[in-house]
């Protein structure tokens, strides 16, 4: 199981999503992935994304100018 | 489980698709296909959905669900597209839910959606539709035949069998037309594999019909701009809550929106554009006092937040006595027209009344000077200025 990172700050929705799309194709499951972003709209739409695509959220943090969303690879 | 109607709720349904594998009730025949490909006679058939957002795509999808095809929706980011980005920036937007409508549809159908980035490719199509513009700068029936050629190929990559959207003839007077439909499926190359399930009963039989992967007596035959039949199948499907778009699906066919990207390109000399281009006319107040420069004005803090992330792409301005809006200034300006931007920043702040406003200048290098200005009374303001 590695850990990745996905830097999507200043990028706004949809597009962190569609970075993310790009790079899950990239992960085996099982793999966790950092996406670091800050338009809040990303809270709502990585997670719904990935609720659809069967990956599964495993945590959610916010610091002090970004937000991190943990993902797990389906 | 042998074939199955799915007559019930779409949690209900989601719950079977997870529990159950079956695979549909369409019995196929050999097949003339485009694609050479070995079909059973079992084989469960795959359509890619245009899903918007919008209603229309929505039952769209929901209606050949409905007929036991296997469905994944597909959605294009032009970057003018209307989604959550005004709603992220601005404050009195930060109560409503965030949410990405076409994500939403997808989760409530329950099905996947894949969202393509296609701002580069979709430049041409705005620079220079073939079929003209609607109202406004929209290329409607380019971005139709564009966005359909492009579920095409993603279809032939990925092993389905056709398209569907949400169409419905008569809708849109531009692009929504009898004549333009055929437009759409020959541009496009999707020819009769691009089906509309919500005016399919008014079109000749597509591939998917005549083969009898669906029924055409379960499609529809909407027409024109009435949208009572649409909200009354939402009503059947047990649909509420969706996004009911005032124009279209994009910026493009808002006439501010549009006045604003006509300067742009006026002022650049060319129909060029970058993202950070389009993604600024979103945002603020936009005047052009002079021909070769403009401000963008910050509303409120979630816009200033948002401008302030080009300080170091554009000049700037800000007042430092009161509190107020950040203003980018993209252009060439000399010393007399930094005055009258300071003029203008001083009258978008809380000192707006007072004799003097100081205001920072500052270039996207970091070099800052300090300008005490009197603040633009409302009538030294020309109308013309703002866009
Ligand atoms: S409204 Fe915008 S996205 Fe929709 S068809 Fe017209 S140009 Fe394309």
């Amino acid at each position: 199981m590695t850990r990745h990172e996905l830097d999507a700050r200043r990028l706004l929705c949809p597009l962190p999503v569609i970075r993310v799309q790009e790079k899950m194709t990239t992960l085996p499951s099982g793999d966790t992935l950092d996406v670091l972003c800050t338009d809040p709209g990303a809270l709502n739409d990585i997670p719904a994304w990935c609720r659809i695509n069967g990956h599964k959220v495993i945590d959610t943090r916010t610091e002090e100018h970004h937000i991190i969303i943990t993902i797990e690879v389906g | 489980m042998g074939p199955f109607l799915f007559a019930g709720s779409l949690a209900r349904r989601r719950r079977h698709r997870a529990v159950c594998s079956c695979r549909g009730f369409a019995l196929v025949l050999p097949l003339p296909l485009r694609r050479p490909k070995a079909y059973s006679m079992t084989e469960q058939r795959k359509a890619v959905a245009l899903i918007s957002g919008g209603l229309d795509s929505m039952l769209a999808a929901r209606l050949i669900l409905e007929q036991g095809i296997h469905v994944e929706g597909i959605n294009f980011f032009t970057g003018f597209c209307v989604e959550g980005h005004t709603h992220a920036i601005r404050n009195h937007h930060r109560q409503k839910p965030k949410r990405n409508n076409a994500l939403w549809v997808a989760e409530e159908l329950g099905i996947k959606l894949h969202i393509i980035d296609v701002i580069e490719e979709y430049k041409d199509i705005v620079i220079s539709p073939k079929h003209g513009y609607g109202a406004n700068l929209n290329p409607c029936l380019d971005c139709k035949a564009f966005m359909v050629g492009k579920a095409s190929a993603w279809m032939g990559q990925n092993d389905f069998d056709f398209i569907i959207t949400g169409e419905v003839i008569g809708q849109r007077p531009k692009s929504q037309r009898r004549d333009t439909m055929p437009l759409v499926a020959r541009e496009s190359g999707a020819f009769d594999r691009l089906l509309r399930p919500l005016c399919a009963k008014l079109l000749p039989p597509t591939l998917p019909e005549r083969e009898g992967w669906v029924q055409r007596e379960k499609l529809l035959g909407l027409n024109g701009r009435n949208r009572k039949p649409q909200i009354r199948l939402a009503a059947r499907f047990g649909i509420d809550d969706y996004a009911q778009p005032a124009g279209g699906c994009c910026f493009l066919t808002d006439r501010s929106y549009a006045n604003k990207l006509s300067d742009f390109w006026q002022a650049r000399g060319d129909k060029s554009y970058e993202l950070d281009d389009i993604m600024l006319l979103k945002v603020g107040r936009h005047l052009r006092p002079r021909a070769h420069f403009k401000l963008i004005v910050g509303r409120d803090e979630g816009e200033n937040n948002f401008l302030s992330g080009y300080r170091r792409q554009y000049p700037h301005l800000y007042p430092t006595s009161h509190k107020g809006a950040l203003v980018l200034l993209t252009g060439k300006a000399n010393s007399d027209d930094l005055q009258l931007a300071a003029r203008l920043t001083a009258r978008f702040s809380q000192g707006r009344d007072a004799a003097r406003v100081s205001i920072a200048v500052c270039d996207a290098d970091g070099h800052q000077q300090t300008l005490t200005v009197r603040p633009l009374t409302p009538n030294e303001i020309p109308p013309h200025w703002y866009l």
